[in-house]
């Protein structure tokens, strides 16, 4: 994309002024999207962002410029500007030699996306919509989505990183509405992977509209959700969402630093149930989150952050990391070339425990079965934090029993933690999520075997 | 520097050929964003950005394509693609571009030359000072960052169909997050201030309320499940009309996902509620003279006294439903095609402040703020379930901090459950206007 002689520099350049650090991280990324709705492809549609993102940081000030213009000119304009928002005066020439890093590869791609013919993709949305409509009468509406992305990255720094990647994804998404006496339901699936079109060698698309379908049919005699305390059974592989939001937003360097997370000065304590051993990992295979070096050209990793309850590590990008003098960890993320890296985690997940899920189940008198859940957030400075359940049913003498409407479970992240009592052997990744802080979206996984909270608090409207 | 973009859009659909339509949509954003930490400038963002988005429609077929770059040579391949991508498009008989439809613009003042101008140390100063001010409210306070922001955009749009447009908005705001710590209890507020340029900022208001939303929940507690009434406050009312926006959503009622769908002319809501979509009001923060197709924005009466009036539509939409376009397509950018949603909604407000409403209210709870909006919503079933903090009220009196508990309903209840409109309108820089709002018989899940 660019080459070594003019990155280094434009990295000269950007340090000239006096700063401690520069960085340039270039991306192209080409992507294709499908819009397929009311029994017909709307649109597909082609995208293609290309451009350079340069950061300059002198003490504790950073400065940051975009262009889409990766000539060296463009280049040196945009590193310009970012060494004057970070920086006044003058600190001498400094020389950059980079040292490019192996290529790595931790998701590897046999079917490049931009090697499918569009039709093939298009053809996915028409199974899916068929399958969802087959599936019963009071299906009255289907939705479906196909995206893939290719995208190349360059990373180089004035620590002489030189990091070239390339990022694939792709990922399907249906809704369908059914529509009884008691108004309408939603059900909603989607599976994504960071690989290419192979992804469908082992996703049944049908399947997964099919499911969709099912959630909203059975949701047409839900009743209202409990409201109040109960224990909880979260499905497995459905509920990592919280413990993304339950803790794995109060473990990023970023907000530890500046006093604004729950877990602060708790490494070495006793934060969860020990039961809990949770991972901040990476490196896992096809997974949403997985990538093979962060967004600061640091290589991904395996990162334990909580090991039978006691909190181990906080996630680190290269700021927080370079002012606590200790390594990175990989998370150093952004959602594109025109924004700034900040902490975030990849794919965060609870190892196995030794239950039977069943027997969990049976060993809950009355409670709420979440076996899907929708999206959630948190506020890290008090560890309150909300997800929704979008597919649940009441337990009733150990008994799976009626589905529930939709509804927010809220919860404390710290007393939640301490309050998971039962833990599975049943390991499952969830759903591809979009972990959204400060204004960015980035892709993230996580999972979880089957596990009961002793006691959520359950926003229904029933007694 | 608009008339460049005009240009560029221009000359794309010149290219059109026979039986083809096309649209072009072309932009430039300039931001700036400025953070500052304890008294220096944690970061400094300067952003340039500009894009194409081409649309072509053939025997009801539709393709797009875009780039980040206003390259000669992207814009052809941009253009090559969208056409390639309508090859792919199942055809749809309502499918096409909008058409001029005969209504005036109401012109709108939607640049300020003073921002500009404006120099990056006030920048900065600005936030710096709003940092200040806020920590100088209450010693319990410390502050999570405080930034300055603007954006100056420039768009233009051309098709084949007639419509050519083009024009330039710039705004500016500052915004601030705190925490509030009290022994080993934190929490945390956030305020705001925002302006066609920096000179109408009130960094007094948005510091005072920053400390305020922080500190009034030191010391809260999780209530006891229980049915109550509740006062949101406008910033949460805000939130509210986003979401009973998407129900009068013309595309979701043309393809049979609104709850609304057979209710027009149907009391809705408690005849005390007129919801209003204008985006030709200045007031409004998302103010606006054309709408994502290039259609004059327009005043519309969505529910008025209580009683369902009408949908908002785009083109598309009101084809469907043999209407006509209510100027309410919404583009997100070059990156998309338009769709359908309201670009300036208010209630009309009633007369009496906040105190007063609350003054009426014997047990119920004054709602701070509201989380997981997008989790526990939703705009199909009508299911309302949020995690929610804020004030006891007793007898009429604001009384002890409460969190950690949801509130839940459903939108169709909560509209006829309303009990009174306030008239503290807020224009926030949202989609909606805020303003307090009394809504009965919800159901508090806590302890």
């Amino acid at each position: 994309m660019i080459d070594q002689d003019v990155l280094e520099r434009v990295l000269a350049s950007a340090v000239r002024t006096g700063a401690d650090f520069a960085e340039v991280y270039a991306e192209d990324k080409q992507s294709t999207s499908v819009a397929f709705d009311d029994g017909r492809v709307e649109q597909v549609t082609s995208g293609r962002d290309r451009g350079a993102g340069i950061r300059v940081v002198k003490g504790d000030t950073t400065g940051f410029a975009h262009t889409a213009d990766l000539s060296e000119a463009g280049l040196r304009a945009a590193a310009e500007a970012a060494a004057a928002a970070a920086s006044q005066g003058d600190g001498g020439t400094r020389t950059i030699a980079l040292t490019r890093s192996p290529e790595r590869v931790v998701s590897p791609v046999s079917l490049f996306p931009d090697e499918v013919k569009k039709a093939d993709k298009v053809a996915l949305m028409f199974r899916m919509n068929d399958a969802a409509r087959s599936a019963g009468g009071s299906i009255v509406q289907v939705s479906a989505g196909y995206g893939d992305s290719r995208k190349h990255v360059l990373i180089a720094n004035t620590d002489g990183v030189f990091v070239t990647d390339q990022q694939v994804r792709t990922l399907v998404r249906v809704t369908a509405v059914a529509d009884g006496d008691g108004g309408m339901q939603t059900g909603y699936q989607s599976a994504g992977q960071t690989m290419g079109f192979e992804l469908f060698n082992t996703v049944d698309v049908e399947d997964l509209a099919r499911d969709a379908a099912r959630i909203a049919i059975t949701k047409l005699n839900a009743r209202p959700a409990p409201s109040g305390a109960l224990p909880v059974v979260i499905k497995q592989g459905s509920g990592g969402v919280l413990f993304h939001e339950a803790c794995g937003h109060g473990l990023e360097a970023d907000l530890i630093a500046k006093g604004g997370s729950v877990y602060r000065g708790k490494k070495g304590e006793l934060v969860a149930s020990p039961l809990v051993t949770l991972v901040d990992d990476g490196t896992m295979a096809g997974e949403w989150g997985a990538i093979a070096y962060d967004d600061e050209g640091h290589a991904s990793q395996y990162n334990v952050l909580i090991e039978n309850g006691i909190l181990t590590e906080y996630m680190w990008d290269y700021l927080r990391a370079r002012n606590e003098g200790r390594p990175q960890s990989g998370n150093g993320r952004r959602q594109s070339y025109q924004h700034l890296p900040m902490v975030r985690m990849t794919n965060t997940y609870v190892l196995n425990g030794t239950e039977e899920p069943d027997d969990i189940v049976r060993a809950t008198e009355y409670g709420v079965y979440v076996a899907k859940l929708g999206g959630g957030s948190v506020n890290t400075a008090t560890g309150d934090f909300v997800f929704g359940m979008t597919e649940a049913y009441l337990i009733e003498d150990g008994e799976i029993t009626e589905p529930l409407r939709e509804g927010n479970l809220i919860g404390n992240g710290p007393e939640v933690l301490k309050d998971i009592d039962l833990l599975g052997n049943d390991f499952a990744m969830g759903n591809p999520g979009t972990c959204g802080k400060d204004g960015q979206g980035v892709p993230v996984g996580d999972g979880q075997p089957t596990l009961r909270v002793k006691s959520m608090t359950i926003g229904g409207t029933a007694a | 520097m608009s008339a460049a973009l005009q240009e560029i859009a221009d000359r794309v659909i010149a290219q059109a050929r026979a039986g083809e339509q096309v649209e072009a949509f072309v932009s430039r954003d300039n931001e700036t964003d400025i953070r500052v930490y304890e008294g220096s400038v944690e970061h400094f963002v300067s952003a340039q950005s500009e894009g194409i988005g081409i649309r072509v429609i053939r025997d009801g077929c539709t393709g797009f394509a875009y780039a980040g770059t206003l390259d000669p040579a992207a814009i052809a391949q941009v253009l090559a693609d969208a056409r390639d991508n309508l090859e792919f498009g199942t055809r749809d008989e309502w499918a096409g571009l909008a058409e001029p439809d005969g209504v005036d613009v109401i012109a709108q003042e939607l640049w300020n030359e003073e921002l500009s101008d404006y120099s990056t140390d006030r920048k900065i100063e600005l936030a710096k000072e709003l940092e200040r001010l806020t920590v100088g409210v209450d010693s319990r306070v410390r502050v999570d960052d405080s930034n300055y922001a603007d954006v100056s955009v420039e768009s233009a749009v051309a098709t084949t169909t007639g419509i050519r447009r083009s024009g330039r908005e710039n705004g500016c705001y500052v915004s601030i997050s705190t925490l509030a710590d009290d022994g080993d209890e934190t929490q945390t507020g956030f305020g705001f201030s925002v302006g066609r340029s920096p000179e109408q900022f009130d960094l007094a208001k948005a510091a005072r309320e920053a400390a305020d939303r922080a500190t009034r929940l030191l010391g809260a507690t999780k209530p006891v499940s229980q049915r109550v009434t509740v006062v949101l406050d406008p910033y949460v009312t805000a939130m509210f009309l986003g979401i009973i926006s998407s129900t009068l959503n013309g595309e979701a009622v043309a393809k049979g996902r609104s709850l609304f769908k057979d209710r027009l002319g149907d009391q809705v809501a408690n005849p005390l509620l007129t919801l209003v979509d204008d985006p030709t009001n200045t007031l409004a923060y998302t103010a606006t003279d054309l709408d994502g197709e290039g259609l004059a924005a327009r005043r519309n009466v969505l529910i008025e006294g209580g009683v369902l009036q009408q949908f908002v539509h785009n083109s598309y939409s009101a084809r469907r439903v043999g209407g006509r376009s209510t100027g309410n397509a919404v583009r997100g950018g070059f990156k998309g095609t338009p769709g359908v949603g309201c670009l300036a909604m208010h209630l009309v407000p009633g007369t009496r402040d906040q105190a007063a409403l609350v003054a009426d209210v014997d047990n119920g709870v004054l709602i701070q703020s509201v989380q997981g909006l997008h989790s526990g919503v939703n705009p199909i079933s009508g299911d309302f379930s949020v995690g929610a903090s804020g004030l006891t009220i007793t007898n009429g009196v604001v009384g002890a901090p409460i969190r950690e508990f949801t509130i839940a309903s459903t939108l169709q209840r909560m509209l006829l459950d309303v009990v009174e409109v306030g008239g503290d309108v807020d224009w926030l820089p949202m989609r909606a206007a805020g303003v307090s709002l009394v809504i009965s018989d919800i159901t508090l899940s806590g302890a």
